[in-house]
């Protein structure tokens, strides 16, 4: 926060300032000022092979090893990674016992401090969350969802920038699905029909309703036996595979269009 | 299935036939008491199916009565037939659109007596080809009766129109036909968007020819049309019915399909002075009706394939059809009739095709839905 003052007042003072020289020194304090809440991302130095090798570092930057055999530049088979990668993690293990990796890396990224993570032998070892508890510390309050809230929480640990590469993969799966469903050769119509001309917006396909017991086709349907029957007699093409591409963009596209409706299996 | 054992529908319809075919003994009068009987027996049972035989026909039979006693009509002074949306690709490409057409054609040829005229509905083409075209005229020319035509967006948006004003002449026009002032208006008129994203005119008709791509234009009837019709409405007196036909609704339901006329409400204010106004239009490939102050509007079915109901701004007074059976090919469509009377106004018989027909008496729109309501679908649509 002080930091941030002194920024401010040095701005001030170029901008009182009258001449090129001063308002180009200026600039170095803004940078400071961006540079101070958007840290770089760190990195890690890797060791200096001592064996002739490669040294591999796992991504908390402290745990490594060398690869023998295995020259700079050069890439190690699948087999040779995974062994790697397996020792690495045994090799933290080893020297952190009783810990979990989630748990200690989320911890060591909480603390800022660039401190070895310690081990629960260590002094603050009483500190170290069982699951269910968080760890008392002051800075808490504005940082992301503290260790150990809750075991094996995959989600905690994603971003916004994930969500967003979810959602635009989600959503060109779907518009995939929309541009077939409104294109008769994609479909493979031999007589021009598109499953648009009857369903406009998939209006009428009642994806919620499904399974249910198809009188006309006398059996339990999926909204896929649906689009195939489809595909196969009003737009006269050939059913696709379940697993195709294609009637899974469909399949997309149609369920997209009602979302929030609610799930009702076999009504009619 | 065993002879032995009979389904209900089965044994249901022997006994229709057999109370039918003694009821052809019996003159008018005691057909009537009879089939009253019946029905109410029926009705006190609450066994009443909508569309069933027995209500339809004491419905208009009442209504019949009550029109005579009022001395408002007897019987139409004319009818007419129409078919509408045949969407027709080339022959070789696909059959099935020219069976729906060529079915109705037949259907209309049946009629006895035959219709003063029959209206074409717009969209004869799919993709405004001029074999598609050319084929719908071919198709047409088959009818009996005199044809009048109407042009649909399908019909106009590969060359705006060329091949249709060429084949059918002018788009809009109007004629005087026992009594009534008939108009056909060209509605689907489009402000530019193919110019700019420099479209062939393949791509402009496909777009077009799309509901929900949301690239297209709003349909309009246009400020030169609305001028023309306006100048032809001027000499014709408030008192004289008027009959309008337009490819689209001439009142908004749904933007997002162009279930939609962008200038509605103006064309709407041209033709509000005259007493009794019925706008007949195609497009929405269902059974459709609204009355707005003094205009009742009809939509026509298609014969090439049915469309759902939007999800919003369906006139209240509509009465549905049941979803279609996506199994048969002819269900939720067909063609219809329209019964013009002394006063002008028009009931309406749609003729859906593997269905009962339904009639829609004008006093159910002009009354809005207070008289003559005709059997509620059994089904909503989803």
């Amino acid at each position: 926060m002080s930091r941030r003052t002194i920024a401010f007042g040095t701005l001030a003072f170029a901008t009182l300032a009258v001449g090129a020289a001063l308002i180009a020194a200026a600039m170095h304090p803004i940078r400071e000022i961006f540079a101070q809440e958007r840290p770089p991302f760190p990195t890690h130095q890797a060791l200096a092979a001592k064996n002739g090798g490669v040294v591999v570092m796992l991504c908390d930057g402290k745990t490594s090893m060398e690869v023998k055999g295995l020259k700079a530049g050069q890439q190690m088979t699948h087999q040779q990674a995974i062994e790697v990668t397996r020792e690495l993690m045994a090799k933290w293990q080893r020297q952190h016992p009783n810990q979990k990796w989630q748990m200690a890396e989320q911890m060591a990224q909480t603390d800022q401090s660039s401190e070895p993570v310690p081990a629960p032998s260590a002094a603050s070892g009483a500190d170290v969350a069982k699951p269910g508890e968080t760890v008392p510390s002051p800075e808490t309050s504005a940082k992301p969802p503290a260790m150990g809230t809750q075991q094996g929480d995959t989600y905690a640990s994603f971003t916004e920038r994930d969500y967003k590469i979810w959602k635009a993969q989600t959503d060109s799966f779907v518009a995939e699905g929309n541009r077939i469903f409104h294109d008769a050769k994609e479909l493979g119509s031999t007589i021009g029909v598109s499953c648009d001309m009857c369903h406009p917006d998939a209006s009428n396909t009642h994806p919620e309703t499904y399974p249910k017991y198809q009188v006309q086709l006398q059996r339990v349907a999926l909204l896929r036996d649906m689009i195939d029957w489809c595909i196969e007699n009003p737009v006269k093409g050939k059913a696709l595979d379940p697993n195709d591409p294609k009637l899974r963009a469909l399949e997309a596209y149609i369920i997209a269009q009602r979302k929030g409706v609610a799930l009702d299996y076999g009504k009619h | 299935m065993s002879q032995r054992h009979k389904s209900v529908e089965t044994k249901y319809m022997e006994d229709r036939d057999a109370v039918l075919k003694g009821l052809r003994q019996l003159d008018r009068r005691t057909f009537l008491k009879v089939l009253a009987a019946t029905t109410g027996a029926v009705m006190a049972k609450s066994l009443m199916p909508p569309h069933s035989f027995q209500l339809v026909e004491v419905a208009s039979a009442a209504i019949d009565k009550a029109s005579s006693a009022s001395g408002m009509a007897g019987k139409p002074p004319f009818t007419f037939a129409y078919i509408s949306d045949t969407h027709l690709y080339q022959r070789t490409l696909n059959q099935r659109f020219v069976r729906a057409a060529v079915k109705a054609v037949e259907d209309v040829n049946a009629l006895d007596p035959q219709p003063d005229f029959v209206l074409f509905g717009g969209d004869l083409a799919q993709l405004g080809r001029r074999e598609e075209l050319d084929l719908g005229k071919q198709i047409l020319s088959e009818l009996k009766a005199p044809v009048k035509m109407m042009v649909g967006e399908h019909d106009w948006f590969y060359d705006l129109g060329d091949a249709w004003q060429e084949m059918f002449g002018p788009p809009n026009y109007s004629f005087d036909w026992k009594g009534v002032h008939v108009v056909v208006l060209m509605s689907v008129h489009e402000k530019d968007f193919w110019t700019a994203r420099k479209m062939t005119p393949a791509e402009r008709m496909q777009t077009v020819a799309g509901l929900d791509n949301g690239i297209q234009s709003r349909f309009e009837v246009g400020d030169d049309e609305r001028k023309w019709l306006a100048d032809d409405l001027a000499k014709v007196p408030h008192t004289t019915p008027l009959l309008v036909f337009s490819h689209s609704p001439l009142y908004k339901y749904y933007r997002n399909w162009n279930f939609w006329t962008d200038d509605a409400e103006q064309v709407q204010a041209i033709l509000k002075p005259y007493k009794h106004v019925t706008v007949i239009h195609g497009h929405t490939h269902q059974m459709l009706q609204n009355q707005i102050g003094n205009i009742s509007f009809y939509g026509m079915l298609s014969t090439a394939w049915p469309w759902p109901y939007a999800p919003t701004g369906l006139p209240p007074l509509t009465i549905q059809m049941n979803r279609a059976d996506p199994f048969d090919q002819f269900d939720g469509l067909g063609d219809g009739q329209f019964n013009v009377r002394t006063d002008g106004l028009a009931d309406k018989i749609y003729n859906l095709w593997d269905r009962n027909p339904v009639t829609i008496k004008a006093d159910y729109l002009i009354s809005h839905g207070k008289t003559a309501r005709p059997p509620a679908p059994q089904f909503a649509s989803y």
